[in-house]
């Protein structure tokens, strides 16, 4: 490098210390700016598909149909899970990768940091589109998040096309977030800090990453077969063309599945940071940790079929898919396992981030046992499409994914603000949410087994009391987030006790060598790790 | 271990690309959404004038992009680490790439083995056959649907021979171009490379042939069932690729004649190259189960 490149590198440095103003988030390559926009994006989205679980909740809080139309029921539901998947679960993770795979691993900033900036911005956009066209005439999508084709195809209204695009450009930006997550824990780790060194958040991440380099693209194909089924004449999904609607699903759930673990795995990662640091022990089991989330992630390409055991599959297919989906609880029980035992005989202590992370462990495995039942075919004709399925992924989504997210943010948010948040309302945020959302997806359980049909806006009369009880707490749930914002917002502008570099008496690890609030470009030089 | 044996990381400083990006896609989105509803429709609208504010917005993003990374890459302020991530992340694109061909394969395998099977009554499923779709017979490539739309099948001898052939050559001469830059030789470099693009374009013109030809004398459209679907959207986005493909090679043409590239400094002549392998690849692969098998 001559001189005169350096004088060029080491100004571009200067440049881009103190950028401010609309344009510091509009054009930053920095990877803290972007977590930040990636975790408020989410949590708006969070916010927003809330607010549509809180219509569908007031809709079933009686039976009969009294506060909207069954079309826009539908809508509520399929859009409700189009962004807490799309726009809250995951920006959300891919927030968190931003923030702290860097520092985690000793590098500068993302690999590739232009690139990490366009990902981020097209997803406003794509959400954009998605939630207009819920104004459109005829309403938005209303065939379920699944969009499964026929309703997708010949069922569907014109927002059809919107969503097609949105998802589309969401699918892009998810590719471009996960290459450079790769790309950075593939090339840009500081001197020493071998593979089997990284922490595992940033290991379940990488897993995270080529999962979705591998099913993203998938999904991208299969909106474009619903797009061309539509409005093109092409019968990949219709039978009178030699295609067939069972061939949408099994498309759907060879992204569907792996993109489950997409949303937990880097949620394992999170919980397995918290627990050695408020055990003081280091984690147990690191290795079979590894193990295991590589497994889980191989596994979860040839699981994608009980999702279909109603569909008629042949038998042998039925077996299986059967088997195969039990041998994922393998793994996931040496996860629980080993968090168990890093807590055993450690000195514990029960700080807000922990509080999570412990209900996470507990609350997490009850949406595996119920998806172990799920997965055993003959008993899975009773549950199909029922409010069990919908107790089941919730009790792993919010009370797994959303809860290590929260934990996540307690327990990195002092690092990023250099201040520590509201202790007091953080507590409060967690009793009101635990409770609540226990009241929320418990009686589910029982609706389900019962045969109570998910996505239908009104029920039989016998399921009324609990579903009133259901909603009951779907509205404190709810209600329960507003102190959450209330305590981002004061965390945001830097209210609160000064914290350490360390924060967390035991915590370990190169984020924790840093000062908090850590500086902008966090190492301009690699650091040896030992 | 000093800090001098690693170079010092390169950051890139602030860019409005990205965001003049995002706003391509959004046009993009949108404009293409609200064409194919109105063209649906027969209505008209700004549909096709957002899709093309959005295309031209992204062509100039595209060029405003390469051309400050094609600043910072001649005036030498790319680390080699940055190079490293630049020739991972092209390898994890492609692969992204290879399965989003591999979900159209999946359809293709999938109506070809289970769903006409099928429908026309294998494993359990004769009484399909026999009340819903009497008389149909699963044959492959299936020239008579089960509601009775007839095409004609589109045979691997002649265009389809001659294109395979014209693609596998242009991947060995854009092998030998890369050769000729590795080791100096500009004579066999812009050569070669020359040559591959004129390969590149000739295989685009003969797939249109191909089209036309089924189109007007075969009966073999995107609307004759699951075999032109799948015959139609696995080459229609082959063709797609290849010619994004040519782009590439064109702009890497006269790069090279500006004399852009050395043994050393040439990412982006490698991740053209590797994008011209891959697509001709998949070609490969097209070529036995679409066509020949």
């Amino acid at each position: 490098m001559s001189s005169a490149a350096e004088q060029v590198h080491h100004d571009e440095h200067h440049d881009h210390h103190a950028p401010s103003g609309i344009k510091r988030w509009l054009y930053t390559t920095n990877h803290k700016d972007i977590g930040t926009l990636y975790l408020w994006f989410a949590f708006i989205m969070f916010l927003t598909g809330g607010a549509m679980a809180m219509v569908i909740r007031a809709e079933l809080f009686e039976p009969g149909l009294q506060i909207v139309e069954p079309n826009f029921f539908n809508q509520m539901t399929t859009v409700h899970g189009l962004i807490m998947v799309f726009g809250a679960v995951m920006p959300a993770f891919t927030g968190l990768a931003n923030w702290m795979v860097p520092m985690m691993i000793g590098a500068p900033d993302m690999a590739l940091p232009r690139m990490n900036n366009w990902s981020f911005w097209i997803l406003p956009f794509a959400f954009l589109i998605l939630l207009s066209s819920l104004f459109l005439e005829g309403g938005g999508p209303n065939f379920g998040w699944t969009f499964y084709a026929p309703l997708s195809t010949t069922y569907s209204n014109d927002s059809t096309a919107l969503f097609v695009f949105s998802v589309h450009i969401m699918g892009a930006s998810s590719i471009m977030g996960a290459i450079n997550v790769i790309v950075t824990i593939f090339n840009m780790r500081a001197p020493g800090m071998t593979f089997m060194k990284m922490p595992l958040f940033v290991w379940t991440w990488l897993i995270t990453a080529f999962l979705l380099i591998a099913v993203m693209p998938v999904l991208a194909g299969a909106v474009t077969m619903v797009l061309t089924d539509k409005f093109f004449g092409t019968s990949f999904f219709n039978a009178a063309g030699g295609g067939d609607p069972v061939m949408f699903q099994h498309i759907f759930w060879f992204f569907g599945h792996p993109e489950v673990y997409i949303m937990i795995l880097p949620a394992f990662g999170i919980i397995s940071q918290i627990v050695p640091t408020f055990a003081r022990k280091p984690l147990f089991g690191y290795a079979s940790m590894v193990y295991a989330t590589a497994s889980i992630a191989l596994l979860s390409f040839i699981v994608w079929a009980h999702h279909m055991f109603t569909t008629g599959m042949p038998l042998f297919a039925e077996m299986f898919f059967m088997i195969a989906t039990m041998l994922i609880s393998v793994p996931t029980g040496v996860k629980v396992f080993n968090w168990v035992a890093t807590m055993w005989r450690g000195s514990l202590t029960f700080e807000v981030p922990m509080m999570f992370a412990l209900a996470f462990i507990v609350l997490f495995t009850i949406g595996g046992f119920s998806g172990l039942m799920l997965a055993i075919t003959p008993v899975d004709f009773q549950y199909h499409d029922t409010y069990f399925v919908v107790a089941h992924f919730h009790y792993v989504l919010v009370t797994g994914a959303i809860f290590s997210i929260m934990a996540a943010a307690y327990y990195w948010l002092p690092k990023w603000t250099g201040k520590m948040y509201d202790v007091t309302l953080a507590k409060w945020h967690f009793w009101c949410s635990l409770i609540s959302v226990n009241l929320l997806f418990f009686p589910m359980h029982f609706v389900g087994l019962a045969g109570m049909p998910r996505r239908i806006p009104d029920y039989s009369l016998q399921f009324a009391d609990f579903n009133k009880w259901i909603s009951i707490g779907g509205f404190a749930f709810g209600l329960s987030q507003l102190i959450f914002l209330a305590l981002l917002i004061k965390a945001c502008k830097k209210q609160g006790e000064p914290v350490s570099a360390r924060v967390w008496e035991g915590a370990e690890g190169l984020e924790w060598e840093v000062p908090s609030p850590a500086p902008y470009h966090t190492f301009e030089t690699p650091p040896v790790v030992k | 271990m000093s800090q001098q044996q690693y170079e010092k990381y390169y950051v890139p400083a602030q860019s409005p690309w990205p965001i003049v990006g995002a706003v391509a896609l959004f046009l993009i989105a949108v404009g293409a959404g609200n064409f194919v509803i109105e063209s649906s429709k027969g209505e008209d609208g700004y549909g096709g004038l957002i899709l093309l504010a959005g295309l031209i917005t992204l062509f100039t993003m595209l060029i405003g992009w390469f051309r400050d990374q094609i600043h910072e890459s001649m005036n030498g302020i790319h680390s080699k680490q940055l190079g490293r991530s630049y020739r991972q992340g092209m390898s994890w694109f492609i692969f992204s790439e290879v399965m989003f061909f591999a979900a159209f394969f999946g359809a293709l395998f999938y109506a070809r083995v289970i769903s006409t099977q099928w429908l026309g009554g294998a494993s359990n499923n004769a009484m399909t056959n026999e009340v819903l779709w009497p008389g149909f017979e699963a044959i492959w490539p299936l020239v008579t649907t089960p509601d009775g739309t007839t095409t004609e099948a589109m045979g691997w001898y002649g265009l389809p021979l001659i294109n395979t052939v014209v693609l596998l050559l242009s991947s060995v001469t854009c092998h030998f171009a890369h050769v000729g830059l590795e080791t100096g030789n500009r004579k066999k470099l812009t050569s070669l490379l020359g040559v591959t693009i004129l390969l590149g374009i000739f295989f685009l013109i003969l797939q249109a042939e191909e089209y036309i030809h089924a189109y007007r004398e075969m009966g073999l459209t995107l609307q004759s069932g699951v075999y032109g679907n799948t015959f139609f959207m696995l080459t229609g986005f082959h063709g797609l690729h290849v010619t994004l493909g040519t782009i590439l090679l064109i702009v890497m043409f006269f790069r090279v004649l500006k004399g852009h590239f050395n043994a050393e400094n040439q990412f982006a002549f490698m991740a053209a190259s590797w994008y011209w392998h891959f697509v001709d690849v998949v070609w490969v692969m097209l070529f036995f189960f679409v066509y020949v098998l």
